[in-house]
Formats: structure tokens, C-alpha cells, sequence
């Protein structure tokens, strides 16, 4: 049993219809990375994955639990899979630390001294540790998305959704991340990342998939992808954002 | 010139009703906003309606004719609220739709992606606002809270009109009594002053205290 499905997920914005009919399946402690050109959903169906956005049509599956089914208790579900946005989206008023121990506190009720070294934890694996006590106005943008993911982390999540996490960062930032995420994936979290990084991709992606139009145009295995694409489209896209983004990883 | 030291006790006096009304009618008046800004902003159309009628008329009449509503109208309907809440219910139930606005404006400044991540870790909507969400928009809300309780302190004189002896009711008194407007009202004044110059500074204490270290020390440098 895959850890995530996701079938003939739709959306529409008033007469835009965002998504039409994508489904996707993700086995545990693989990383999948979704690209395709900008307005074409991507964000949309990460947000309908962990039901931020509800879909109008289609169904969501983690671990066997539907998502979707009305009944569900989505707040517990959501907890269960992490989000890493684009522009970090911390909270402003609380430090480094209570930001990612709050979840740990208010959603799952553990004791704010355990919360405390819980979140300890997973800073030092983000490598912030020493930063423990500064505000994210104090911080640099590779810091904050290093403590979205050590937010997201504390959760215990069974997968992590990361929309686009580095591009909001100057490109010499962009690094620290992405050898978080890596070091991530190789440790055997399940990963959807929503990216351009086509260095990350080759490093350790299982999987890319190539969305345009708010459908799955062709995915499969990077090998495959960057040197046989089977459409006419996943080759044109892939080479400008190589040209575009380079290989940094 | 003459002012009487004598007068002073019952100054104290009624400066002392002063504050009594100021703080109740303002801690009214944050229970009554808050209520009224979350009823705005997440209610559905059956609660955010209500909200904003309610908010339109306090802020839409003067708060002298809903005094007396309160004080001379209620007795009609067999409710009869003596001077001191009539006072208090007047003054709360209008600062409440005040206080109601700015802090609608405080809650919409609050980064939304921040109420969609708290969504993201598991909380529930109610979760959400009351850990990221507000304690935010009560930091942004200070300035203007602060100038409405400034406001209130000195609207609340106009609870002399029925009857009450708070610090304006007293001071009128003595000066009719004997002949000595000019005088008694100059320390009527003065007292007010120094009443708001206190509570301003330690509006000011408060507002500096909640600040968010890193945020805002940009736009002081400009
Ligand atoms: N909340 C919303 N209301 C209305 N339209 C929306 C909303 N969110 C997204 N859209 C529209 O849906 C389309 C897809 O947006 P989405 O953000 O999912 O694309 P994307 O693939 O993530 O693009 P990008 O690479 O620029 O992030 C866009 O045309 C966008 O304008
Ligand atoms: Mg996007």
C-alpha cells in the first residue's frame, strides 16, 4: 500500500478549472518532485493533498486513511503531514524554538518541558540550534525555511508537502537548504517537493513528474526524464529550467 | 483667585468614580470588541451581519443620546440600572464598537500564510487565531487601543449628565456651589491631564514591551 494516493484530484477558481484530474501514488521514504510551468497548479495540489485547499472532486489517501472522506478528523491528519511554503510563513511573534514546539504543545499536547527538547531535536538537525532564542525577523531566509522544516519535522510527520522552498531565497542561501532536504530524503522521509532544483532532483528524487495545464503530462525516474523524455514538453521544460536555475545543490 | 484645598478630598473622590468607570467600561469594551471583531471577520453571514449593525449604530450616534437611552430608556421597558451602570453600559457598549473596528483592521494586517501554516501543524480555525493570530493583532492594535482609552477617559465626564459625582460631576458641583467656575474647573483639568499623561506612558511601557525583537527596527532606521 502506497503511503500517499491522491486520485483525479479537480479544482476550479470561478471559470478556471486549476486541476483536472491529477492522481498521483507515493511509497513510503521515496521523494517525488513535481515541476511544470507557473499558474499551472502545482501549489494548488499540494494544498489539496493535505486539504488547506478542498478539492472539488477527487480523493486523498495517507497511509489508508482517506483524507477527503467528510467524517475524517482533518486536523489530525494534517498534523501527520508536514507543509514547507515558499515564504516560510514562521510565526513572527514567537522565537525560534516555540515555533516549533508549539504544535507539539497545542495540537498534541505534550508537556512544554518534552516539547521543549523534542523541538531541540529537530534544530539541532537543521542545524539552528545555537539559534534557539532569536525571532524570525532576526533571522535570514535560509534560517527560516531551516525552521519551517524543523517546525514541520517536530510533528513526527509520515510525509513532508514543500511548495517551491528555496525560491524565495537569494541564490546563495539556497544551499543550506537544500542539503537539509537532502540529508532528509536520504534518511527515508517520504518527500513531495514542488521545485526547480534540478540538482536536488538528480540527487536523490525517485521520481519527477511533469505537470502543465493542471494535468500530469509524463513522469517517471530522473534517468529516464532528463535523457529519454517520452513528450515533446518534459524535454523543452527541463532544459530551460536547467538553463534557468542551473544545477546548485 | 481662590481654590480651596478643602475641595480637594472630594476631587480625589470623584476622580476615583472616574477610573472606576474608565476600567470597567474599558474591560467591557475589550470583551464586547473582541467578540464583535471575530464575529466580522470568520462569521458566517448570520454572525458577521449582526456584528457590523451593531457596530454601525454605536459608532454611527452620539454616545450622549445612548446615555440617556440607557438611563432614562430602560426604565420603559421595567429595567431600571442605576447612574453607575447606565454610566458603564453606555460608555462599554460604544468603545466595544470601536475597539471592534480597529481590531477587525489588526486581525486582517496579521500575515495570513501564518494562519495557513498553524492550519498545517493540525490546529483547528479556533486554535489558530487564538495562538498566532491574535496575540499578533493585539500587538499591531495598541497604538489606536491606546488613543481610545485616552478617549474614554475623558468621555466618561459625560456620565455627570446623569447624576453620577465621578471627577467632572464633583467639580461642577463645587464650582456651582460657590461661585468658583473658572478656578475649580482648571483643576478639573489639570487632574484629567495628568490622569491621561500616566496612562499614556504606561501605554507606551506596554507597547514597547510587546514588540517583536527584528521586526520594525528596519522601517526606525529609514
Ligand atoms: N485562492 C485562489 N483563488 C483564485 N485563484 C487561484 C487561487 N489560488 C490559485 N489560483 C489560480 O490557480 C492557478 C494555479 O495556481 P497555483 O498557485 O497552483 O500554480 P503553481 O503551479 O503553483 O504556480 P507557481 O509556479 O507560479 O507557483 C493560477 O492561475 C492561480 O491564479
Ligand atoms: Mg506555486
Amino acid at each position: 500500500m502506497s503511503l500517499l494516493k491522491a486520485e483525479n484530484i479537480h479544482k476550479r477558481y470561478g471559470k478556471e478549472e486549476v486541476l483536472k484530474g491529477v492522481s498521483l501514488e507515493l511509497e513510503r521514504g521515496e521523494t517525488m518532485v513535481v515541476i511544470g510551468p507557473s499558474g499551472t497548479g502545482k501549489s494548488t495540489f499540494l494544498r489539496c493533498i493535505n486539504q488547506l485547499t478542498p478539492p472539488d472532486k477527487g480523493r486523498v489517501w495517507l497511509d489508508g486513511v482517506e483524507v477527503t472522506h467528510p467524517k475524517c478528523n482533518i486536523n489530525r491528519l494534517r498534523a501527520q503531514m508536514g507543509f514547507v511554503f515558499q515564504d516560510f510563513n514562521l510565526f513572527s511573534h514567537l522565537n525560534t524554538l516555540r515555533n516549533v514546539s508549539i504544535g507539539l504543545t497545542k495540537v498534541k499536547g505534550i508537556r512544554k518541558e518534552d516539547a521543549r527538547k523534542l523541538a531541540m531535536k529537530e534544530l539541532e538537525r537543521v542545524g539552528l540550534d545555537d539559534k534557539i532564542d532569536a525571532y524570525p525577523a532576526q533571522l535570514s531566509g535560509g534560517q527560516q525555511q531551516r525552521v519551517s522544516i524543523a517546525r514541520a519535522l517536530a510533528m513526527e510527520p509520515k510525509l513532508i508537502l514543500f511548495d517551491e522552498p528555496t525560491s524565495a531565497l537569494d541564490p546563495e542561501l539556497i544551499g543550506e537548504v537544500l542539503e537539509v532536504m537532502i540529508k532528509l530524503a536520504k534518511d527515508g522521509m517520504t518527500m513531495l517537493v514542488v521545485t526547480h532544483e534540478m540538482g536536488f532532483a538528480r540527487a536523490v528524487a525517485d521520481e519527477i513528474v511533469f505537470m502543465e495545464h493542471g494535468v500530469i503530462v509524463e513522469q517517471g525516474n530522473p534517468q529516464q526524464m532528463f535523457s529519454a523524455p517520452k513528450h515533446p514538453r518534459t524535454g523543452e521544460f527541463l532544459n530551460k529550467i536547467t538553463e534557468l536555475y542551473g544545477e546548485t545543490e | 483667585m481662590v481654590f480651596d484645598l478643602a475641595w480637594l478630598p472630594q476631587l480625589t473622590q470623584g476622580l476615583l468614580l472616574t477610573l472606576q468607570i474608565t476600567t470597567a467600561c474599558i474591560a467591557m469594551g475589550i470583551v464586547l470588541g473582541i467578540l464583535l471583531a471575530l464575529g466580522r471577520v470568520y462569521g458566517n453571514r448570520l454572525i458577521s451581519t449582526p456584528c457590523s449593525i451593531y457596530i454601525q449604530i454605536f459608532r454611527g450616534t452620539p454616545l450622549l443620546v445612548q446615555l440617556l437611552m440607557v438611563y432614562y430608556g430602560l426604565p420603559s421597558w421595567g429595567i431600571y440600572p442605576s447612574a453607575f451602570i447606565s454610566g458603564v453600559l453606555a460608555l462599554g457598549l460604544n468603545t466595544g464598537a470601536y475597539q471592534a473596528e480597529y481590531l477587525r483592521g489588526a486581525i486582517q494586517a496579521v500575515n495570513q500564510g501564518q494562519l495557513m501554516a498553524a492550519r498545517a501543524i493540525g490546529m483547528s480555525l479556533p486554535q489558530a487565531i487564538r495562538y498566532i493570530v491574535l496575540p499578533q493583532a493585539f500587538r499591531i492594535v495598541i497604538p489606536s487601543w491606546s488613543n481610545e482609552l485616552i478617549l474614554m477617559v475623558k468621555y466618561s465626564s459625560i456620565v455627570f449628565s446623569v447624576t453620577l459625582l465621578d471627577l467632572m460631576g464633583v467639580g461642577k458641583r463645587i464650582a456651582a456651589r460657590n461661585f468658583r467656575y473658572f478656578e475649580v474647573f482648571v483643576v478639573v483639568a489639570l487632574f484629567y491631564l495628568v490622569l491621561v499623561f500616566i496612562i499614556s506612558q504606561l501605554l507606551r511601557l506596554l507597547e514597547h514591551r510587546a514588540r517583536i525583537p527584528g521586526l520594525g527596527e528596519h522601517a526606525e532606521q529609514r
